[in-house]
């Protein structure tokens, strides 16, 4: 059986009913998505099947089959952070992280089918997404930003002043 | 992880239709008919089933939502979301479940075959389907059959569903307790509606281990506080991890209440 996942195509082991989440994080090492509750509450590792939010632990490998996997890995990298990624950084969006990567996957999700920054439409996007840290606020604030396309400079905003997660290295 | 040792002890069928899927059901002896998985997927993960056959709906084309006159069915392997916006009860019922992930995975044959959980009633949407007077298409032992979904909701376990169908009412509503975050089930809800022909159905969902039909309700419902109070006696509710056998009790009249002044208003 073949999976997808962030443009790379792999052969799998895994059984047909082992959950995605397993394939990715166990068999390909593919750890952005978090196995938080692995029963579809908390949202942690919520991956895109072509496009759309999906829970990796709730989606038996054979389903995953042919679709395009997009993980947080994928949105975009250190160097190139996707639009999401820089709003998450420059609005302190992220406390522990364990939920970061299934709320930002689920935001560009929501902001590629046309989510506007209307706090309440954002909420509905990600109300299968839990944060331990009630973060809420600071993550709404980010997907709104992003979804009305606000730039950022995170040289100045971010580093070293709001996280310790760097673009370059904190000076 | 247990689930791989699990995968390879049962087989798994992906038939790629509705005839294939039949075959594959035979008299549904140790089959676990799989939709979009989200309550099955769990409870193989944690060990709690353990089938010797995985049938996989996903690509049987036994989704989609069709009209015919007032006349609408819906595919068994319609995702929920799909039925956000019909009309109450069935759409703001749908809408009240879990969130847009879940609801875009989860699939209509799931979630009224779910029925009873070791934790808490599931099958969200019997007491919308029971209200509207549904009936249901299914397989199994005997062949295809269509019967009213009262009298397959305790035989389900053993049958493929197909399609569910029902008439357009002349009005409905929809009553139930805050939709809980994530994926959680339907705690306690009411669904009523009127049908052209002026009967009209009550149903709750979360009242007993399935949905069940508010008959001493509906003889009451002039008076939507009598019967408000009268469903009391066509439920036995149950303290499960969702809400108490109390809480129900007491929040049971209320829903029953707003959906007969719902209705009522809509008349």
């Amino acid at each position: 059986m073949n999976v997808t996942v962030n443009g790379v195509t792999h052969e799998i082991e895994g059984g047909p009913l082992t959950p995605l989440l397993d394939v990715l994080r166990e068999e390909l090492g593919i750890t952005g998505p978090k196995a938080g509750c692995h029963q579809g509450s908390c949202g942690a590792c919520t991956v895109l099947v072509d496009g759309e939010p999906r829970r990796a632990c709730l989606i038996p490998s054979v389903y995953a089959e042919g679709k395009e996997i997009t993980t947080v890995e994928g949105l975009g990298t250190p160097e190139d952070l996707s639009a999401i990624q820089e709003a998450f950084i420059h609005h302190y969006a992220a406390q522990c992280g364990f939920c970061t990567s299934g709320m930002m996957v689920a935001a560009k999700a929501y902001i590629d089918r046309g989510g506007t920054d209307d706090p309440e439409a954002i909420q509905e996007a990600l109300g299968g997404h839990m944060c331990r840290c009630t973060g809420y606020a600071k993550i709404i604030e980010a997907v709104s930003a992003a979804a009305r396309g606000d730039s950022f400079d995170l040289t100045t905003t971010a580093v070293g002043k709001y996280t310790t997660m760097t673009t370059g290295g904190a000076e | 992880m247990a689930t791989a040792s699990l995968s390879a002890a049962t087989d798994v069928v992906v038939p790629g239709s509705a005839d294939e899927a039949i075959a594959a059901f035979g008299d549904g002896d140790d089959v676990l008919v799989v939709g979009g998985g989200t309550i099955v997927v769990p409870e193989m993960t944690y060990g709690r089933l353990r089938p010797g056959k995985a049938l996989m709906l996903a690509r049987t084309g036994l989704d989609g939502i069709e009209r015919n006159g007032s006349r609408t069915t819906v595919g068994a392997a319609t995702p929920l979301e799909e039925l956000t916006g019909l009309p109450a009860p069935l759409g703001p019922c749908a809408a009240n479940v879990a969130d847009v992930e879940i609801r875009s995975q989860a699939t209509v044959g799931g979630n009224i075959c779910a029925g009873e959980g070791h934790e808490a009633p599931r099958g969200d949407l019997q007491g919308a389907f029971l209200a509207l007077g549904a009936t249901v298409r299914s397989a199994g032992e005997g062949g295809i059959v269509e019967e009213p979904l009262e009298e397959f909701l305790p035989k389900r376990r053993h049958r493929l569903l197909l399609s569910v169908s029902y008439d357009e009412p002349a009005a409905g509503a929809f009553a139930g307790l805050d939709r809980p975050h994530t994926h959680d089930y339907t705690a306690l809800a009411v669904s009523g509606a009127r049908a052209t022909d002026g009967t009209l159905r009550l149903a709750a969902t979360g009242a007993g281990w399935w949905g069940v039909r508010l008959p001493s309700a509906e003889a009451a419902a002039d008076d939507p506080v009598a019967a408000g109070e009268a469903a009391l006696s066509d439920v036995d509710p149950q303290d499960d991890a969702l809400a108490s056998a109390w809480y129900r009790a007491k929040v049971l009249p209320v829903l029953v209440r707003t959906v007969l002044d719902e209705l009522k208003g809509a008349a």
